[in-house]
């Protein structure tokens, strides 16, 4: 999960990872306050969940709380890559000699969580560490262990010579690394991490990721989710406990797990079709899971088929079966419905369904052309 | 033969009382899994299903020499449960569990391989050896002995791959399940090795998917040290292409994560993959009938592989490749 640049930014602060001043804004009023109050330059930031914001306009100097407040009225409300802005972060702009940039993810590859900072930081670090990766340090950590101070130190070396700005990077790297674990973050990340004319280091945008896993333990993370920010279909999905991904195809997929799913939906394109969507209704799945699942993708005015495919494991297919049922009782699809149901409890399914007398197939394979040639697309 | 699990593995299932717990450890004991012992705090001196249930793992391995776990508990306790498995002498811990935190298992995999012992999982449908044991989930139904050995980093992909090569009369040594999450403690390297090294395996089937580059670093693996035959499927072609995690993300994860980079790897070392998996079997009894790891025609079936299955699909997956998708990786929890 995703959090905005502002709560990333309450959370580092409380760390203890220097950061300028400033609050969050939902109206110009609020922007107005905030400037006047700082009684100093200030930088507004759209707060949207996409990268390349500074690029869309949605980054914005003002000199004063008046004009503070004419560009959040620019701003709050503007569409940037299809997102609606509804608050901007007002925050003190300072004057900057310097940008490096920290940033810590799990790497899988090592199973281990890797450092990396440079002292090229800023908007365009996805460059540098394409054209001159020489000058992105790594840093694999031993989880075990942990993060030993030499190591931040000698990290911060890379980024800066004056042994005080080292001293608070070396800090700064450390803090981080912390958080990582502390929130169960799959990436924490300062870019830029700028230097003032006085010898300051600061954070200027932070970034925190954090793994879905992770979230029973963080409420207050979790809390934090931008419903804004997604997709209608895609929320319903989560609330009902489904894995959903909306694609720009026909054919609806219901399949149990997410190898399976995505396997349907290689099928599907492989025999000529489009798949409409992602959609993996988990392990033990009751028929309520089925039902929703049925309810969004009918709810895609795209979709011309729906190929339900199911391998029992763990999942038994008289459930699936029943939710099928209760799914065509609330309101009767107006698409052909092909139902492939293997494994636990299958006569049981097939019996429940019989009354119904829907398109089946053996393999996955017949479904999925069966699923193409129903939806009448050539 | 087999690997990891035989008739010799006695099983102690960690969360027995629960609702997973108790209809596997029946399940598993059905199929002639040596079913020991269960544990769940507090609920010791109970048996469940003719299985005597012990409060600490501890007690359950000093009073049935159990040399296995397998693990059913809430994502929330399944971390502590590795390590008290690991603790109690376990040797085989297997953790079906799905929603495991990435983070926990970075320190709690070096820990359990420090105890000598081995993590399977988590997030995995766990293991079956035909006719000599079963450790997780797997249904029974669908497998035949037999010298396939299967590897896959899915669940429900994985069944319909085994029954494919049932349907097809290939029977299996031993199949596994090795979890899709991010920090697992057995990979397709660990597999391969132990495949490579049984007697009753004769071949071998690889079920990748997208994310990661653990199928390009599998595909060097068998280049250089694997003799069997290997075929392979990998899911995700059609997969959405990611959004990236932040800067990080694009740095790090050097190749793209994606199914076709995955599937070229793996032809470039002579391994066909399959367009789907009814057609594993197909490519299996092909190469099977050579008896060498790479195809004895391996241009005709390079040619239609690739015909077949990144045709369509290449242009636009990799104009748009990035991270993958995670979302589309990411199984859902179970309540």
């Amino acid at each position: 999960m995703k959090v905005h640049e502002y709560q990333a930014k309450q959370i580092f602060e409380k760390a203890g990872i220097p950061v300028p001043p400033g609050n969050i804004a939902t109206t110009p009023t609020e922007a107005f306050e905030i400037a006047e109050k700082l009684n100093k330059p200030v930088m507004i930031k759209a707060q949207v969940h996409v990268g390349g914001r500074g690029k869309a306009g949605g980054v914005k100097y003002a000199e004063n709380a008046e004009a503070a407040k004419v560009l959040a009225q620019k701003i709050l409300g503007m569409d940037i890559k299809g997102l609606t802005v509804k608050k901007v972060l007002v925050t003190e702009a300072v004057e900057i000699i310097s940008e490096a940039y920290i940033g810590i993810i799990l790497d899988r590859t090592t199973q281990k969580p890797v450092i990396m900072v440079s002292s090229a930081g800023g908007v365009d670090i996805e460059e540098v560490a394409a054209k001159t990766p020489e000058k992105i340090h790594k840093l694999y950590v031993d989880p075990v262990v942990g993060l030993r101070e030499y190591q931040a130190r000698n990290l911060a070396y890379k980024l800066f010579r004056e042994t005080s700005q080292v001293r608070k990077t070396s800090d700064i790297i450390m803090k981080l690394y912390d958080i990582f674990w502390q929130v169960d973050a799959s990436l924490v990340e300062i870019n830029p991490l700028i230097s003032t004319p006085g010898g300051e280091v600061l954070a200027i945008d932070d970034k925190l990721n954090v793994d879905d896993n992770g979230l029973f333990r963080h409420k207050n993370i979790a809390a934090m989710r931008d419903l804004d920010a997604e997709d209608q279909a895609e929320i319903k999905a989560r609330e009902a406990d489904l894995s959903y991904v909306k694609l720009e195809g026909n054919i609806g997929c219901i399949v149990n797990g997410a190898g399976l799913a995505m396997t349907t939906m290689d099928l599907v394109k492989h025999y000529g079709g489009e798949p409409a969507n992602f959609l993996d209704i988990g392990g033990s799945s009751n028929p309520q899971k089925v039902q929703t699942a049925m309810q969004i993708i009918l709810a895609d005015p795209n979709v011309r088929a729906i190929l339900i495919n199911i391998f029992g494991g763990i999942t038994r297919c008289d459930d699936v079966a029943n939710g099928i049922v209760a799914a065509f009782k609330e309101s009767k699809p107006t698409v052909p419905v092909v139902v492939r149901l293997t494994g636990t409890n299958e006569s049981e399914a097939q019996r429940i369904l019989s009354a119904y007398r829907l398109p089946t197939a053996d393999t996955l394979d017949a479904a999925v052309k069966k699923a193409i040639s129903l939806a009448g697309i050539e | 033969m087999s690997i990891f699990i035989n008739k010799k593995t006695k099983v102690v299932v960690q969360g027995i009382t629960g609702r997973d717990g108790s209809f596997h450890a029946e399940q598993m004991k059905k199929y002639g899994t040596d079913v020991v012992a269960g544990v769940t705090p507090g609920k010791g001196n109970t048996q469940v299903a003719g299985i005597p249930v012990f409060n600490t793992m501890e007690e359950a391995v000093a009073k049935t020499k159990a040399n296995t776990s397998v693990i059913y508990v809430p994502p929330a306790f399944a971390t502590d449960a590795i390590y008290e498995a690991a603790d109690a002498g376990i040797e085989l811990i297997v953790c079906v569990t799905e929603g495991v935190p990435a983070n926990d298992m970075l320190k709690a995999v070096p820990y359990v391989k420090s105890r000598g012992a081995r993590l399977v999982g988590p997030n995995c449908p766990g293991l079956i050896s035909p006719e000599q044991s079963k450790v997780g989930i797997l249904p029974s139904t669908i497998v035949k002995k037999g010298n396939v050995g299967v590897i896959s980093r899915s669940g429900t992909l994985t069944y319909e791959a085994i029954w494919a090569l049932t349907l097809a009369g290939l029977g299996q040594s031993t199949c596994i399940g090795i979890g899709g999450d991010q920090v697992i403690g057995t990979n397709f390297i660990d597999c391969l090795k132990a495949f490579q090294e049984d007697p009753a395996t004769r071949a071998i089937v690889m079920i990748g998917e997208i994310g990661g580059s653990d199928e390009e670093i599998a595909a060097e693996f068998i280049r250089k040290h694997v003799t069997k035959p290997v075929v392979s499927f990998i899911a995700g072609r059609t997969a959405p292409p990611g959004k990236r995690m932040g800067h990080a993300g694009a740095i790090i994860s050097g190749g793209s994560g994606t199914a076709e980079d995955k599937i070229k790897a793996l032809e470039k070392v002579g391994i066909p993959v399959a367009a789907s998996p009814l057609e594993l079997p197909v490519l299996l009894k092909k190469l099977m009938k050579t008896g060498k790891k790479k195809p004895a025609v391996k241009k005709e079936v390079k040619k239609s592989t690739v015909k077949k299955t990144t045709g369509k699909t290449s242009k636009k997956v990799s104009s748009r490749a990035r991270a993958p998708q995670k979302k589309t990786v990411t199984v859902r929890k179970k309540k």
